[in-house]
């Protein structure tokens, strides 16, 4: 009942971050259709290791589609071919016998590359710690139900917060923004009486920081919110944008 | 044998742990800024441990493996998070979170832990909602609660089925404010790969950064290990492919004794392997089991059709259907305990109504859910994880059933740690799945969750102090000192001797071949010869590694094979500890069932009288036997019965 397939990869290799950076091809044959993208990336580099070479370095851990950590920039698309998914949720039934794969790493000058297919999304880490929490220590809290919240907003807030910090919106934008993130962190606690308190104060240290690290500005194009596996909107940078001008105004 | 003293305060148990924190000693706030705290690991425990002591005021130095703390496997967990509040009024309280806990334990667990774990459950729940941590609520504003696997009272928070990544989200936001604050220092892409001693105390760690390669020294006065469970032993399980046992192996042989080790979770509700390239299992959360309804076939030419692929599920008759779990544990029917169900669904399995292609899955099914609520209210619990089914498998579960299959999901054993969450080597603490505390022989849905943040949140801020308190008058030790000179030469040592091997094999596939054995011999059912041979067998797969690895590449720079490698090596030790022990336990508790002891039904038979202990072991030398030692259990409050489903 196996389909299989043979494709022939072009992929990204670069020795470090200095190094000059090329594509290798490679051919591989009979990939089970049933097998995921990176599942396909571990044949690749067990026959890799088989010959003395060294395997394509390449960012996952979860291989469900949560943690973020997989990346990817397959034939021109953040996550590949499939909507709403991350890379290690894709599914080699998404290509063709015979057809070509280029594989490359987010490509984007807040994400230096590390190795081949890894890049160094450290920045996320810096934006979040500009603001991107509410400011309350362990212990001393009021009770859990204290403070309705109207379902709406905590959905609303919970779709928000389904953010994996992937960076696929960076490397689909041409500007190189980071807005769909920033926004879906902003959003999120905006939109719950918690994290409304410091809202614009948030909205404007993280989007400084941002600046700050080279990632582009905003034009509105929407690219991110197409790749985003998570299905992040943008009516979250609208939000960021209100909050953003309200700091501006307490200036 | 050594004497284990796990330190229980006095009292009532009620009082222990208020009698505890009355009576700890303190560290004032200026003689906090001078004691140093290292945290391996940015999971739920090491991150809410790290932020915590980061707002106490003492410095802290935090580890991960991975890119960001944010990616811990932690973030994974979908189910969600129990805690005692008795919103619902169902009847719930602490000491019910606690039996509930120690029954579902299957009493292999000390009461006094799992006492505190209960009474602080509520505050976990009070702090992430503070954070912003965006739980379901209904439609009056207030929150959400279901039931899960093995409780008869709805206690369980959650956050659609990403419940873990708002818990870790939440956690990892308070660490990154520390961050900004100046007051905890975070290392990613860098790996614990020695504990260094000093005076028989732990005083800090040898790192290797994973992108350069280089070894680093970092002094503390503490370290805390968070670093996860040990399922990746058996390959395919459901952690990240990256989740190791590297770190508690390294405790191991500086002295921390290993409890347990034979105590792993089968989680029901997996989907099923279907083929040889597959690098993980991926859990279908527990929480389906509310909803959907187990069976296979009632005849076994039924069975074999679908197995053909010439008959469809959907084909088959009400009548002709076995809902097993309902049949056989009326009382609990599909929400017992995850061991119960992996071993029913085994048991059926290899009585030939297995299902799928290869006879080794079960299905579960929503029809009737949905033909009661609707698909929309099916779709509102549960949408995100049919979607993820759905990619994987190529099927609808809207409209056939799910197939499912056990797979190994958690470790319950561990580093053993005393009541204060310290390990039997001074210094050194280990919080989260990486210790042994409170799950006994199995852990309840919903638990590890609320474990790893009370640990983090509420325990080892109160008792860490009680150990650095006598440490105030300790100075900053430079990394120049001897210990860390020779800890760092035994790193680059190993390091070196795996690269020099050069052999034949690839990580990969050794670590494939130790996982069948694991699976064969020290999974779901065990018995005397096959454990036996199973050791055996991981002892010739530990000599192949040495011999026969092949790592490309160098020790200098990025080097992923190098390691996967060091971690394999561990879990090769590890393997045959879990065996050892799983030998020596010749009772069935919990996750571990031993073929020889079971009631005529085939349910888990204890031996009270001889097995009421954690087997504690310890590390006596290379190629060495280890030393068994036992921690007696004394229950006071909760009275041994057999589990009882039905
Ligand atoms: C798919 C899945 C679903 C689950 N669902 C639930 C659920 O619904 N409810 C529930 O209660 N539990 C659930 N669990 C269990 C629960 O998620 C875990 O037990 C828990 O999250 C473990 O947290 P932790 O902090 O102990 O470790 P982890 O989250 O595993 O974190 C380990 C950390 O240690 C780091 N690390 C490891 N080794 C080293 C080293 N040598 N050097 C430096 N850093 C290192 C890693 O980088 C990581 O940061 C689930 C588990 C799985 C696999
Ligand atoms: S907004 Fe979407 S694409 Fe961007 S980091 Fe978050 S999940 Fe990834
Ligand atoms: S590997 Fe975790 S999201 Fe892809």
């Amino acid at each position: 009942m196996e389909n299989t397939i043979n494709i022939k990869l072009k992929v990204w290799r670069q020795a470090g971050p200095k190094a000059k950076g090329r594509f290798e091809t490679f051919e591989l044959k009979n990939i089970s259709t049933d097998s995921s993208f990176l599942e396909m990336l571990d044949i690749l580099n067990e026959q890799l290791i088989n010959k003395g070479e060294e395997p394509v370095a390449f960012d996952h851990d979860c291989r469900e589609g949560i943690c973020g950590m997989c990346s990817l920039y397959i034939n021109g698309r953040p996550h590949g071919p499939d909507d709403d998914v991350t890379t290690c949720q894709l599914h080699m039934r998404k290509f063709k016998d015979g057809q070509t794969i280029t594989i490359e790493p987010w490509r984007s000058a807040g994400f230096p590359v590390i190795k081949d297919l890894i890049v160094d999304r450290g920045a996320f880490d810096k934006i979040i710690a500009a603001g991107g929490y509410v400011s309350v220590n362990t212990g001393g809290v009021p009770d859990a139900n204290a403070l309705p919240i109207p379902k709406p907003n905590a959905d609303e807030a919970m779709d928000a917060a389904s953010c994996i910090g992937c960076g696929a919106c960076v490397a689909a934008c041409k500007n190189g923004s980071a807005m769909l993130f920033v926004s879906a962190k902003v959003s999120q606690l905006a939109l719950l009486p918690q994290g409304k308190v410091e809202g614009a104060r948030r909205a404007k240290n993280m989007v400084a920081k941002m600046d700050e690290l080279g990632f582009g500005n905003c034009t509105n194009t929407g690219a991110c919110e197409v790749e985003c596996p998570k299905g992040i909107s943008l009516a979250n940078i609208a939000r960021l944008n209100r909050e953003f001008l309200s700091a501006k105004a307490q200036d | 044998m050594v004497k284990i003293d796990a330190k229980i305060p006095e009292g009532p148990l009620a009082d222990k742990w208020k009698n505890y924190k009355n009576n700890q000693k303190l560290v004032n706030p200026a003689n906090k800024r001078k004691l140093d705290i290292i945290v391996v690991g940015t999971g739920l425990a090491g991150a809410s441990a790290a932020a915590s002591f980061g707002e106490m005021g003492f410095n802290v130095k935090t580890f991960t493996i991975q890119d960001s703390p944010r990616r811990a496997h932690s973030i994974a967990a979908q189910g969600g998070i129990n805690a005692a509040k008795n919103y619902p009024n169902d009847g719930d309280s602490i000491y019910r979170l606690f039996y509930d806990t120690v029954k579902g334990g299957d009493y292999r667990a000390r009461e006094a832990n799992v006492h505190r774990l209960a009474e602080v459950s509520n505050s976990i729940i009070d702090q992430c909602v503070a954070q912003g941590v965006p739980f379901a609520r209904e439609y009056g504003g207030l929150l959400d609660n279901r039931s899960f696997g093995g409780a008869q009272v709805s206690r369980t928070f959650y956050a659609k089925g990403q419940t873990g990544q708002q818990l870790l989200l939440g956690a990892y936001q308070a660490l990154m404010r520390q961050v900004n604050e100046g007051n905890v220092e975070l290392h990613t892409r860098n790996e614990m790969v020695e504990i260094v001693m000093v005076d028989g105390k732990a005083r800090g760690i040898i790192s290797r950064n994973l992108v350069t390669g280089k070894l680093e020294r970092h002094f503390a006065h503490a370290v805390v290990l968070a670093t996860g469970g040990y399922g990746n032993t058996f390959f395919l399980s459901t952690n990240a492919m990256g989740s190791n046992g590297s770190a508690a192996m390294k405790a191991y042989k500086k002295g921390a004794m290993f409890a347990n080790p034979c105590f792993a979770q089968i989680h029901p509700t997996c989907i099923p392997v279907h083929g040889e390239f597959q690098s993980k299992l991926t859990l279908m959360s527990e929480s389906l089991r509310n909803d959907g309804r187990i069976w296979v076939p009632k005849k076994k030419e039924d069975a074999e059709a679908i197995r053909a692929g010439k008959l469809k599920p959907t084909e088959i008759a009400e009548e002709d259907r076995d809902y097993y779990l309902e049949r056989r544990y009326p009382a609990f029917g599909n929400l017992v305990p995850r061991d119960v169900a992996s071993r029913a669904a085994k048991e059926r399995c290899d009585a030939g109504f297995g299902v799928g292609t290869t006879g080794l899955a079960v299905y579960l099914d929503f029809k009737s859910a949905i033909d009661r609520l609707g698909r929309d209210a099916i779709e509102a619990r549960y949408g995100n994880l049919f979607q993820m089914y759905e990619k994987i498998v190529d099927d609808n579960p809207y409209e056939t059933p799910m197939m499912i299959y056990p797979a190994i999901h958690y470790t319950m054993g561990g580093i053993w740690v005393d009541y204060e969450l310290q390990t039997s080597v001074p210094g050194l603490f280990a919080a989260g799945e990486a210790n042994f505390s409170d799950h006994g022989a199995n852990r309840l849905g919903a638990s590890a969750l609320m474990q790893g943040l009370a640990d983090g949140y509420f325990v080892l801020p109160y008792t860490i102090q009680n150990y650095l308190a006598d440490d105030i008058a300790t100075p900053r030790m430079t990394t120049e000192e001897k210990e860390f000179e020779e800890a760092e030469n035994a790193a680059k040592g190993r390091f070196e001797k795996l690269m020099s091997i050069n052999g034949e094999k690839s990580v990969d596939s050794l670590h494939k071949e130790l996982g069948l054995v694991m699976w064969d011999f020290v999974g779901m059912a065990r018995n005397k010869e096959g454990l036996q041979e199973a050791i055996e067998k991981i002892q010739a797969i530990k000599k192949e590694f040495w011999s026969n690895v092949r790592i490309p590449g160098s020790t200098g720079g990025m080097n992923v094979e190098l390691e996967k490698a060091s971690r394999l090596a561990d879990f090769i030790e590890i393997g045959e500890l879990m065996a050892r022990d799983a030998l020596h336990r010749e009772e069935s508790c919990g996750g571990h069932f031993r073929e020889e002891y079971q009631t005529e039904e085939g349910e888990a038979l204890r031996q009270d009288d001889k097995f009421a202990y954690s087997g504690c072991w310890a590390y006596k030398g290379e190629d060495q036997e280890p030393e068994l030692n036992k921690e007696e259990l004394t229950f006071d409050v909760v009275k041994l019965v057999q589990r009882n489903y039905k």
